[in-house]
């Protein structure tokens, strides 16, 4: 299974999730962000970090570049694909996943374990898991509170992938955090699986984020 | 023709903006009891066109495509001939 992680000037979490795709027994390898052509990879991981430093938006200049048009054939051709955090900004912003992360409700950068529940399980990320079950994984965010105008669209459709359980750190609508497109195939969450993909770290219930793509 | 443009991007109406209640919140820290806080961001730059309204609907195109996001901003757009 070879798994393309996205780089930006700014991105700063490739290493932890080529990591955690060997960890799951994928076969990462990075990808620049003026790649066209991702044809020969099984699925795409754009990790966190700040790319081209924030500026304007979280996400909103990455979406603008030609491995975002990659990307866009690797969806039609069916494959997975998951935004991490300033990853997940950057599909929200190309409209590959509804609605936007938006500055925190307290306009304060987060940076903590969380406590998350699995919405669904239909995804390759979270087939894994059991629906509703209770994660532990760390935010790091200070653009993260979900906003969307199609909330009923999302519960209808089953697109909520992630949801804070208990405290809603972020002011996000709902409490979540995590969302897909329609088929279940293009994933945003802002949590950090890479960063809760061994124990020693804390939790390694990230892992099977990535030995779900790796299985799927 | 040479153009002045100016655009105006803000939250839609009943958004939050964190970054506003903060500034609210530290100038009351001064005792200035203000209300209705809104912050905007502005971008200014030039650019060739034909006529204004060329002008305008290629400052138009630049918002739909990258200055703004449709789910929470508005925009204006303010378009001058320059000087030169």
């Amino acid at each position: 299974m070879k798994v393309g992680i996205i780089r930006f000037p700014g991105s700063n979490c490739d290493r932890d999730v080529f990591y955690a795709l060997e960890l799951a027994g994928g076969q990462p390898d990075y990808v620049w962000w003026n790649q066209r052509d991702l044809s020969n990879f099984d699925a795409i991981v754009i990790p966190g970090g700040f790319s081209y430093g924030d500026y304007l938006r979280a996400g909103a200049i990455a979406a603008i570049t030609p491995v975002i048009e990659g990307i866009k054939d690797v969806v039609k051709d069916e494959k997975p694909v998951l935004g991490i955090c300033n990853g997940a900004q950057i599909l929200a912003e190309v409209g590959l996943v509804p609605g936007v992360f938006t500055l925190n409700q307290k306009a304060q950068f987060i940076c903590e374990w969380v406590e998350l529940e699995v919405k669904t399980n239909r995804t390759p990320f979270t087939h894994l898991y059991q629906k509703n079950e209770v994660i532990k994984m760390p935010i790091a965010h200070a653009e993260g509170r979900y906003y969307t105008e199609y909330i009923d669209e999302l519960h209808d459709q089953d697109q909520i992938v992630l949801g804070f359980k208990g405290d809603n750190p972020n002011g996000s609508m709902e409490s979540i955090t995590g969302v897909c497109d329609l088929e279940g195939l293009v994933c945003a969450v802002m949590p950090h699986p890479e960063r809760a993909s061994e124990s020693i770290l804390g939790s390694d219930d990230g892992l099977k984020f990535f030995k779900g793509i790796i299985n799927y | 023709m040479k153009y002045n443009a100016k655009v105006e991007i803000s939250l839609k109406k009943g958004m939050l903006n964190p970054e506003a209640s903060t500034i609210q919140r530290a100038l009351a820290l001064l005792d200035y009891q203000v209300k209705d806080t809104s912050t905007m961001e502005t971008i200014k730059f030039t650019l060739e066109a034909e006529d204004p309204d060329a002008a305008r609907n290629q400052v138009v195109e630049m918002c739909e495509r990258l200055l703004c996001n449709p789910v929470i901003h508005d925009y204006q757009i303010q378009i001058n001939q320059t000087g030169d």
